[in-house]
């Protein structure tokens, strides 16, 4: 560890060359459709000096409040505490103890990549009303942020760590990228392009035209086939997305356990990312299979920990992932090696599945679910229009079937268990999440029934814990069963309540 | 479902305040006299949709009486409250029921509450909130008095308690 040094810091002098960068690129884009606008009603001459001259003000006024952003910030890094001073008006004084602090995120835009600079998010993780549990640089050299990250999260660990060494414990394979398209990403970004193309012809004023010139595309074609066509087109343009976006994200992943007792994530072809997560922060793990991702044998895994505060800026940032969809066995093999266990928690054969009454709870639901649109357009057709009677016959051949197959997925995906030092628990249908909670870090049980539930003899448990979204549930179990587990779980938290006949 | 070995939580101790009945009936009232009134109102000046106003005024009122009637004495009947050395432990719900129960050692802050209907009963609800997101629990209607000494009660057992609460 280098010596804790006193002295104020300042952040990289470059960072106003970003702001001035990002703030041309805004303008650039403003510019145009407002280009195109005016341009309608005065000269073009006249039109582009209108937008110059707003481009110079918004780039030069963001520029000149970033430059006194810059002149006024200092940080320093002291033996007990972590400090930053920043504020344009009025100075704010924020500072972390050292000890409490619990994650160094380094995350850098192109932009910053390209001038070797980090924007670093140092965090205790405590959820404070205002933000004031994390300190943000942005920016400084990618050196000096590394050396942060290094300093402040060294600690001296002694574990007796020989089964579970540091250093990788998992790295991007490219084969990968095949589960990329089956992500539920790929139909909204399909749609998306399709609004994206219809928002930029209307700017240019095109918008009509650009639905004739499809229109003539398909002149003799049926109906049917038009709607086919296009549909497949947006969901190539998706897929073609979703592979890109995967491509974003993931490039370069690396997930390694470093000296100290630290999982590190980085990943990220465009914007790097290196996310820590302290290990006494992580309290288990949640495997998530996706409907899509589920059908080819691939799961995702999250990490649950204390204090894994969102960025604000960047909700999409998916701070708790630990691995991309990879291969089930790939993903428990994984999970085990974070936990340090032999084997993971997660595996199939442990879990304990529900009585058949929690099924019939799912195809009742299912099944209302389906009918009652089905049931309103019925009497809407009887009233007005034999047509909506057609309708009603469809939905409803089509979306039985499928209600019940998800139902009785859903029902299958039931199931809670006890392995080892965790408590796992199962549930969901389109997004399967399977979670493994270390069993000292549950802080508190919620058991609920409804009238309905008490007639099945079922009901709800949900683990309250400090990690991660909170509570995790164990939805319709056996009422005995359920509490017996939720017992054993727990030693000693249940026990005086229970009634035991 | 009977069974040989069926496990149950037990009901906790302590009933709540007689008053809270009250309390309840009276926010009960309030949540449907307030849109009934509006819509008699409106029904009284409007003319062309007087029935289509006084009709779902009739029923709100109704409903809002028949639950003032049948759901508070309920709701006496069915939550209860209890403290131990070890945890906080709640029931509530009459349809939808609940017990929650937080471990002394994992609890945070212990807030007591008097909203204005609350002290107009003199009574008051306290708060107990641990680090996680979605495990606070909440003891309404007890005697301002109980509530008071209960929460100073929790605190010191809770300051004594050694635990990190996360």
């Amino acid at each position: 560890m280098s010596a804790p040094e006193e002295e104020w810091r300042r952040l990289d002098g470059r960072t106003v060359l970003v702001t001035a960068m990002v703030l041309a690129g805004f303008a650039a884009g403003a510019g145009l459709p407002a280009l195109l606008g005016l341009a309608g009603g005065m000269p073009l001459w006249k039109a582009l000096g209108w937008v110059l001259a707003g481009a110079a003000l918004l780039v030069g006024a963001g520029t000149g409040a970033d430059l006194v952003r810059w002149q006024r910030t200092r940080y320093r890094i002291g033996p007990e505490r972590a400090e930053l001073h920043t504020g344009l008006v009025l100075v704010k004084r924020r500072s972390l103890a050292r000890d409490r602090i619990r994650s160094v995120d380094l995350t850098a835009n192109v932009l910053l990549r390209v001038l070797g600079l980090v924007k670093v998010r140092i965090g205790t993780g405590e959820h404070i009303v205002g933000g004031g549990s994390t300190l943000e640089l942005d920016a400084v050299s990618r050196a000096e942020g590394e050396r942060l990250r290094l300093e402040l999260l060294a600690r001296s660990a002694p574990r007796e760590a020989a089964a579970h060494p540091d250093g990788a414990l998992a790295a991007l394979d490219p084969a990968w990228i095949r589960y990329a398209p089956v992500s539920f990403v790929a139909p909204l970004l399909g749609g998306a392009a399709a609004g994206a193309v219809m928002q930029v012809s209307e700017w240019f004023g095109a918008r009509a035209e650009v639905i004739e010139w499809v229109g003539d595309r398909f002149r003799d074609t049926p109906l049917v086939w038009v709607i086919v066509t296009l549909a497949a087109a947006a969901l190539v343009a998706g897929v073609i997305g979703a592979v890109g976006l995967w491509i974003e994200m993931w490039w370069n992943y690396r997930l390694d356990r470093e000296p100290g007792g630290t999982l590190r994530v980085r990943r990220g072809l465009f914007t790097a990312r290196s996310i820590s997560i302290e290990e006494r922060r992580l309290r288990g793990v949640d495997l998530v299979e996706p409907l899509g991702v589920r059908l080819f044998g691939a799961a995702r895994l999250d990490a649950v920990a204390t204090g894994l505060v969102k960025d604000q800026q960047d909700n999409h940032a998916d701070i708790n992932v630990l691995l991309p969809v990879v291969p089930r066995v790939l993903a428990d093999e994984v999970a085990a090696q974070v936990l340090r266990e032999s084997a993971s928690p997660t595996r199939e054969a442990l879990l304990t599945p529900h009585p058949r009454t929690a099924r019939g709870r799912r195809l009742r639901w299912a099944l209302s679910a389906a009918l009652l649109p089905a049931t309103v357009l019925a009497l809407l057709g009887t009233l007005l229009t034999p047509v909506l009677l057609w309708i009603a016959t469809a939905w409803v051949a089509v979306g039985v079937p499928v209600a019940v197959l998800l139902a009785l997925d859903a029902y299958r995906a039931l199931g809670h268990g006890i392995a080892g030092d965790y408590l796992v628990t199962r549930s969901g249908t389109v997004r399967r999440s399977t979670v493994a909670l270390q069993r000292t870090g549950v802080i508190g049980w919620t058991v609920r029934r409804s009238v309905f539930q008490r007639r099945a003899g079922l009901i709800t448990l949900t683990a309250t814990t400090a990690a991660g979204a909170g509570a995790y549930g164990v939805h319709d179990a056996a009422e005995g069963e359920g509490l017996a587990f939720a017992s054993e779980a727990v030693p000693g938290l249940l026990e005086p309540f229970l009634d035991r006949g | 479902m009977a069974g040989e070995n069926t496990v149950r939580l037990r009901p906790p101790n302590n009933r709540l305040n007689e008053r809270a009945v009250n309390w309840w009936r009276t926010q009960v009232l309030l949540t449907a006299a307030v849109p009934a009134l509006v819509l008699s109102v409106l029904g009284a000046f409007i003319e062309p949709a007087r029935t289509w106003l006084l009709v779902p005024a009739g029923v709100i009122a109704v409903a809002g009486l028949a639950c003032t009637a049948f759901f508070p004495a309920w709701w006496y009947r069915v939550h209860r409250w209890e403290v131990t050395d070890e945890a906080v432990y709640v029931r509530t719900g009459a349809l939808w029921q609940e017990w929650r129960i937080a471990p002394m050692s994992r609890i945070q802050t212990v807030d007591t509450v008097r909203g204005p209907l609350e002290q107009a009963f003199r009574l008051a609800t306290v708060t107990v909130t641990t680090a996680s997101a979605k495990g606070a629990v909440r003891i309404e209607g007890l005697d301002h008095e109980v509530a008071a000494a209960l929460a100073e009660s929790l605190t010191r057992i809770t300051r004594a308690t050694p635990g990190d609460a996360t």
